[in-house]
């Protein structure tokens, strides 16, 4: 299959006063058509700002200060802003994650789903309101008519994170970046949600990259997962892998700690200490300070090593993912 | 909501009373017309005719009463120097003060929004700087003061702007204005500058304010995700949610500008009831005074009640609700 | 795991750090409000010393000469001194007279600040110590002031009273008692709901006292800031009245005054006899202002510790 995305040595830098914040620091993995990219990690792992480097999103303080992004083979990292701007919502397309907040709350929903049309290809405006009803109709909502005459406080939560999935297919795009897209939600739209997402790419063969802190919500979804850790990713490789054989004392951790029904009666896991500060980055491994099988050899940065088809990061792989 | 309504127009009369009271009170009490309007060389029977026929000698309860009873009917009695209904007076004058006021929110919005929305954009560069710079200075400017920095400099230095009376007036839907001619319309740019100041600054930081916040929103990063130009995202996106903010402000402010075209109206010999107050109480024409005193009063309790209605119709718990349907 | 965790606890105190010191240095930051604060003080040098440091006492008719009426900037008076600002129509020193005009400005504008800040502060504090039907009547009163603007509840009273010094000063400490009152109330509001003040209370502490040590306290910066913006307010109010000959009688020539006075020469070029008087108002607001702001953003955060 053809790679959509090629992420290389991407790094994303925040300058602040109080100093530099390496949000993303060397990440490297690449989509391709028709498959969906697990991007899992913690709050602050710099997850959602890979996400927005790609689509050149980040506003200053913060800049991509190395590596390359190349989208269908172009390179567009720190492409010029018309460029980038033919490729948002067009080729690129983005989720959000909280639904209440993304939709313009002074706009009728037709408005925000015709604009995105408009914005790309310039089709009659019967044209796009049609396109823009039959998105709202795959995505399973009842009487698209009404909903596209609507402002976006009429609608639930899982109505207008539907809306936004429908906008992001709307130009057919070659990726879409989902951040969080279910996590304000409830568990059973959460479910619903994910199965359509899962559904429509699957029609249109087009990429995803699914952000989340949740490897549970991941694995029934993704083909690939790559686990982010302050700033970097620590594992990488194909989904039933990463689940069933951790490799990494981090991934083993994030697993330990999804409560599931094989493991009931025992006590879940939980990774001690908190995540890094990031303007005090600890030297070699970021993971080190909370790892229980690190030694002083982890004061010196892991080299990434290959095995199988899986990328890792770790001077102590954990085999046979037995449980810390 | 109907009890509200009741409740609020209620203390509206209640304070519309207590104002008359302290109005008509305080301007009786205190000095004395009778000497303003006799000729120096008035024999004893000359003034003592002028007390009655001003109704002065009857007692100031009585006077009081006379004066509500007449209000009620829209009598507020005869102006001493120009021998007319006070209230008719005011009501002449009233359209050149209301064309002003209108001028000068007119004025604000157009120039302090563009500002604003700028600054807003651009917080960081060199003529934002200067754009907030001006609209503290804006603040901080006695009225009256740029009022004569304005003449002084446009219409006596340069010559361009005259700088005193209406000018030309003709007729826009059967009203008369300076709006509708050549002539007129530059002789309100002036004042109406000078009384939009204050609100220019107001708006420009409104709207700074609103950009700012607005901006950093994620419907606005989600507007740019999906490729739209920046122009459509500040036009439409931004300007639609701030302008509601800022229109609703702008329109409260508009009492005030009534209230401070007093200033601007002295300063540019501007025909209208702020003038007129101020002539009358330089010539203790008490009955002008009260009229207009009254006037003002009125209309900014009708204004008050009106926002009070408004808010509680726009009560952010009921939104709220809906929302979290 | 605890070991990994070592946070350092030692700094080496090398100066004491005073709550002055910190605000004093934090207010220096700004260039602005720096250059501001010395003007201030300069223009209030000024004022104070008038009588000392101005050629002529131009409200002595003995010293001033109508030979020298309308005079530009830089002439020379008939008494032989140099007019470095002109003179006015009736042949006053405008340096002089802008002089002696600031500290009528200024005391009228402290003077009601100060008694506006008294007046604000007791029935503020009297509504947070009573409550229930007593802050109800007192914020309804003083919500239903702060719906007129200050410059109209002034032109009403001066309207009714007429001149003077005392009704100027009594016309701006009614237009402006309400804005301290709802100051000192909010910051209450604040406070009460606050943990220590729920403390104080259980511990058994009176309202009163509750009221005076631990609400008052607190109310203090935004006072500050409050009373030097309406302060600068009140000045410029003042001028805005006596130029539209309702203020200060010509009797007490303040700015406002000088201002009116040039007025009617304006119009025939002769700028300075309203432009110097203008301009110290200017500085004088402008500066007052600046000032303002920059204690608000000073004592600002420390509020919402």
């Amino acid at each position: 299959m053809r790679d959509v995305l090629q992420v290389s040595a991407l790094r994303t830098h925040f300058f602040t006063h109080a100093g530099v914040v390496k949000a993303v620091d060397g990440v490297d993995f690449t989509v391709r058509k028709g498959e969906v990219m697990g991007l899992v990690g913690e709050s602050g792992s710099g997850k959602s700002i890979t996400g927005f480097s790609i689509l050149g999103l980040i506003d200053p303080p913060g800049r991509i200060v190395d590596g390359s992004i190349r989208f269908n083979g172009a390179e567009i990292a720190n492409a010029p802003e018309p460029a980038l701007q033919k490729l948002r919502g067009n080729r690129i397309a983005m989720i959000f994650q909280d639904p209440m907040m993304t939709l313009n709350p002074v706009l009728r929903i037709d408005t925000q789903m015709i604009e995105a049309i408009q914005a790309h290809e310039s089709v009659p405006r019967q044209t796009a309101w049609e396109r823009s009803r039959d998105a709202l109709g795959l995505v399973g909502i009842p009487s698209p008519e009404e909903r596209l005459r609507a402002y976006p406080h009429q609608l639930s939560g899982g109505m207008r994170q539907r809306v936004a999935i429908a906008t992001a297919f709307l130009n057919r795009p070659d990726l879409i970046i989902a951040d969080e897209p279910t996590t304000a939600l409830d568990v059973t739209i959460q479910a619903q949600i994910i199965h359509e997402a899962q559904k429509l790419t699957r029609q249109t063969g087009t990429a995803m990259i699914w952000i989340t802190h949740d490897l549970a919500v991941v694995a029934g979804l993704a083909d690939h997962i790559s686990v982010m850790y302050a700033g970097r990713i620590v594992e990488q490789g194909a989904t039933d892998d990463v689940i069933d054989r951790p490799l990494h004392p981090y991934t083993v951790g994030l697993l330990g700690s999804v409560p599931s029904a094989n493991k009931r009666g025992q006590r879940l896991y939980q990774i001690e200490g908190m995540t890094p500060n990031m303007l005090a980055m600890p030297k070699g491994c970021a993971f080190a300070p909370r790892c229980r099988a690190a030694t002083p050899d982890c004061q010196t940065a892991p080299p990434i090593t290959e095995v199988d088809g899986r990328r890792l990061r770790c001077h102590y792989p954990q085999v046979q993912g037995a449980a810390p | 909501m109907t009890v509200f309504i009741i409740r609020r127009l209620m203390q509206a009369l209640l304070v519309v009373f207590l104002m008359s009271v302290i109005v008509f009170f305080g301007v009786n009490v205190i000095g004395d017309p009778v000497h303003m309007l006799v000729s120096p060389d008035a024999d004893q029977a000359d003034i003592e005719a002028t007390i009655r026929r001003l109704g002065l000698d009857r007692p100031i309860w009585e006077q009081y009463l006379l004066f509500v009873s007449g209000a009620a009917q829209g009598n507020l009695g005869n102006s001493f120097i120009f021998g007319e209904p006070a209230l008719k007076l005011i009501l002449h004058h009233m359209p050149a003060t209301l064309e002003l006021a209108f001028s000068a929110l007119f004025l604000a919005v157009a120039v302090g929004v563009p500002l604003g929305l700028y600054a807003g954009l651009y917080p960081d560069s060199l003529l934002s700087k200067g754009i907030m710079a001006g609209s503290i200075l804006g603040f901080s400017l006695p009225t009256f003061w740029v009022g004569l920095m304005l003449i002084m400099l446009f219409a006596v230095e340069l010559g361009w702007l005259p700088s005193t009376g209406r000018g030309d007036t003709g007729h826009i839907l059967g009203i008369e204005t300076s709006l509708a001619t050549r002539d007129g319309l530059s002789h309100v740019l002036l004042p109406a500058m000078n009384l939009a100041l204050l609100k220019i600054s107001l708006a420009i930081r409104l709207t700074r304010a609103g950009v700012r916040e607005a901006m950093g929103q994620d419907y606005v990063k989600y507007a740019r995700a999906k490729g739209l130009s920046t122009r459509r995202i500040v036009f439409v996106h931004v300007l639609k949610n701030i302008m509601i903010p800022v229109v609703t402000v702008m329109g409260l402010e508009f009492g005030s500008l009534i209230g401070f075209s007093v200033v601007t109206e002295s300063i540019f010999a501007w025909p209208g009831m702020g003038k007129l107050l101020i002539d009358a109480i330089l010539q203790l024409d008490r009955p002008v005074v009260v009229a207009y005193l009254m006037i003002i009063v009125l209309f900014f309790v009708l204004i008050n009640l009106i926002v009070d209605i408004l808010y509680s119709i726009l009560d952010p718990r009921v939104r709220l609700r809906d929302q979290g349907a | 795991m605890s070991d990994t965790i070592a946070p350092e606890t030692s700094t080496p105190a090398t100066k004491v750090e005073t709550p002055f010191r910190r605000f004093a240095s934090e207010f220096f930051e700004s260039r602005i409000a720096t250059v501001a604060l010395c003007l201030l003080g300069l223009i209030i040098v000024l004022a104070v010393l008038a009588p000392w440091i101005t050629p002529q006492n131009p409200y002595d008719l003995a010293q001033v000469d109508v030979m020298d009426g309308r005079l530009p900037p830089g002439s020379e008076a008939f008494a032989g001194y140099t007019m470095w600002l002109g003179s006015d129509g009736s042949g006053r020193d405008l340096y002089s007279a802008i002089l002696y005009g600031l500290r009528i400005s200024l005391s009228v504008g402290v003077a009601s600040g100060i008694i506006a800040l008294t007046i604000g502060m007791a029935i503020g504090l009297l509504a947070a110590y009573a409550g229930g039907r007593t802050e109800n009547i007192i914020m309804r009163v003083v919500d239903l002031q702060l719906s007129f603007p200050a410059a109209l509840v002034a032109l009403m009273l001066v309207a009714i009273m007429g001149k003077g010094v005392d009704k100027i000063i009594l016309a701006l400490v009614v237009a402006q008692w309400a804005y301290y009152a709802r100051t000192v109330r909010g910051t209450a509001l604040v406070e009460r709901n606050k943990e220590y003040v729920e403390a104080a209370q259980c511990l058994g502490l009176s309202r009163l006292r509750v009221v005076f040590r631990h609400i008052l306290p607190n109310c203090l910066a935004p006072l500050i800031v409050v009373g030097t913006v309406q302060t600068a307010h009140a000045i410029s109010l003042e001028a805005t009245l006596s130029f539209l000959g309702v203020g200060l009688p010509q009797t007490e020539p303040s700015l406002g005054v000088l201002i009116a006075n040039g007025f009617e020469y304006m119009l025939s070029g002769r700028y300075w006899i309203s432009v110097f008087p203008g301009l110290a108002l200017l500085l004088t607001v402008v500066s007052i202002n600046l000032v303002g702001d920059q204690l608000r953003d000073v004592l600002n955060p420390r509020l919402k510790k």
